[in-house]
């Protein structure tokens, strides 16, 4: 009775006010970016060969960041929630730098491992693999931004999901594989999904990175965010129309992913 | 009372530095918009220049001239401009945030290339070149535009595989030995040991000109237009040459 009460009771207003605070903080850029967005011009800003060409490009290395991200991201998940290991808390701490490590560092680290005088990337370039200035490129930047979003998220659910059920498989005879595909992946499927969608959603917004190991060329390395940077020195209308349509995107596809998978 | 008096001087102190009210030339902070490529200069003019107005803190904010255009024209606190072309400095002056702009030094566009110049590149026709990694500045850049107007006085279809936001970013990436040539300044080439020139165009479009321009909602006139005169000095003009620039009156 008293617990039904206290929730029924109005919320806190410093909670409330607070939280405005943090919506407001969101919105506001928001309408500022709408307040700038020449309407009129809108269509024609959008179908320009420079957008479509970054529109395209956008697609294909988020989609493609957020595929191989899943790919490698979580078996490292599982191993970090499931197998001891000495040294574990320094793999976890590695794996989470490129989250606050600036991009553009990340993509000179990234230029000095795999740049063509780079540490590896000397021996690709011997076999004629060159990654800087090309879509594998901006795919590899994108992913190493990306990827520390699904693994955080997937372990973060493998470590709350109840070893038992896994137990219990294992028991009656299912290999760890088997386990893993059969029992464990369906428990965390909801964070699963939300990993790969924020691993997307970090890769189609990432710049830093990509301008600084796979440069800028329209039409080969030049993405949504680094025809917004130019063009904004160059045509502001066509910076704003660009950004609207990154935010557009984003919204459209958070929005309709959250109603139906990622609800709990 | 000792305590009382300190507290007062104190309280002036702050109170000078916060209004930056001039006592005997100019004082206080200036904000100088610089140019990428005048990053080196401009640094130690900024020495040169604090030593003789010991009052003048300068801060340098230093981008691509024409990102530093926007955050003028978007209302960013700053007192002086410098642009590495006149059409950058155009738009400012026709937006009203600066009058009359005066050209103060030159710089020449050049092929810049990795140490030792190991792809042996040797003339502008090595940009037609697909099999090499080349680079220019981003078109609506200064030093894009004018690598532009280079390609085209020679009919040349540029393969290039990177247009960078500035200058740095290129010289960067040459020094890195990630980029085969790149259309970059005479100065960095100059400044950089990781740089060298492979050649310099004979060409007016090779020519760059700098202005330089107080800006008229500048929150320290006094001092934005001290630091504008310190640029004209012999001093300033002095470490411009140094860093491989050529002055107006000078020969070049």
């Amino acid at each position: 009775m008293s617990e039904t009460r206290r929730v029924r009771r109005r919320p806190p207003t410093v909670l409330l006010v607070l939280a405005a605070v943090a919506v407001l903080l969101f919105v506001l850029p928001l309408v500022g970016l709408l307040s700038r967005t020449p309407w009129s011009r809108l269509g024609e800003l959008l179908t320009s060969d420079l957008v479509l060409d970054a529109l395209w490009l956008s697609f294909i290395s988020s989609l493609a960041a957020a595929f191989i991200s899943t790919i490698l991201g979580v078996p490292l998940a599982w191993v970090l929630s499931r197998v001891e290991f000495p040294g574990r808390s320094i793999v976890r701490a590695i794996v989470t730098l490129p989250m606050v490590l600036p991009p553009v560092v990340g993509g000179a680290a990234l230029l000095f491992a795999l740049g063509r005088r780079g540490l590896v990337g000397e021996s690709l370039d011997a076999v004629g693999i060159v990654l800087p200035f090309s879509l594998a490129g901006v795919i590899l930047a994108n992913v190493f931004v990306a990827l520390p979003f699904l693994i955080i998220t997937v372990e973060g659910a493998l470590r709350s999901t109840d070893v038992r059920f896994e137990q219990a498989a294992a028991s009656l005879g299912a290999s760890r594989l088997t386990v893993f595909r059969r029992v464990t992946l369906p428990m965390i499927r909801p964070s699963l999904i939300a990993g790969v969608v924020l691993a997307w959603a970090r890769a189609l917004g990432e710049f830093g990175a990509t301008v600084t190991f796979a440069g800028n060329l329209q039409g080969r390395t030049q993405t949504l965010p680094l025809a917004v940077f130019l063009s904004l020195e160059s045509d502001r209308d066509a910076a704003v129309a660009i950004s609207l349509l990154l935010v557009a995107i984003s919204l459209i596809v958070l929005v309709a992913l959250r109603d139906r998978w990622w609800r709990s | 009372m000792p305590t009382r008096s300190r507290v007062a001087l104190a309280a002036l102190l702050f109170a000078a530095a916060c209004t930056g009210s001039g006592s005997l030339d100019a004082a206080g902070e200036v904000n100088v918009f610089a140019a990428a490529s005048l990053a080196d200069a401009f640094a130690e003019i900024e020495k040169a220049f604090e030593a003789q107005a010991p009052g003048v803190d300068v801060r340098l904010n230093i981008a691509g001239s024409s990102a530093l255009r926007e955050q003028i024209l978007a209302g960013a606190p700053a007192d002086v401009f410098a642009s590495a072309n006149r059409s950058v400095m155009d738009d400012v002056v026709a937006a009203g945030a600066a009058n009359q702009p005066q050209d103060f030094v030159r710089n020449s566009l050049v092929i810049g290339v990795p140490e030792g110049n190991p792809a042996g590149v040797t003339s502008l026709d090595d940009f037609a070149n697909a099999e090499l990694l080349l680079g220019t500045c981003a078109v609506g850049v200064p030093c894009g535009d004018a690598a532009q107007r280079l390609f085209d006085r020679a009919s040349i279809t540029a393969q290039l595989d990177t247009t960078e936001p500035d200058v740095r970013a290129l010289v960067t990436k040459l020094a890195a030995g990630e980029l085969d040539a790149g259309i970059v300044y005479q100065t960095n080439t100059n400044a950089s040991a990781e740089v060298d020139l492979a050649y310099s165009p004979d060409a007016a479009e090779a020519t760059v000109t700098y202005p330089i321009a107080p800006l008229n909602d500048a929150s320290n006139r006094e001092a934005a237009i001290a630091f504008v005169n310190f640029v004209f000095s012999e001093d300033a003009q002095r470490i411009l040459k140094r860093s491989g620039f050529v002055p107006l009156d000078g020969a070049g």
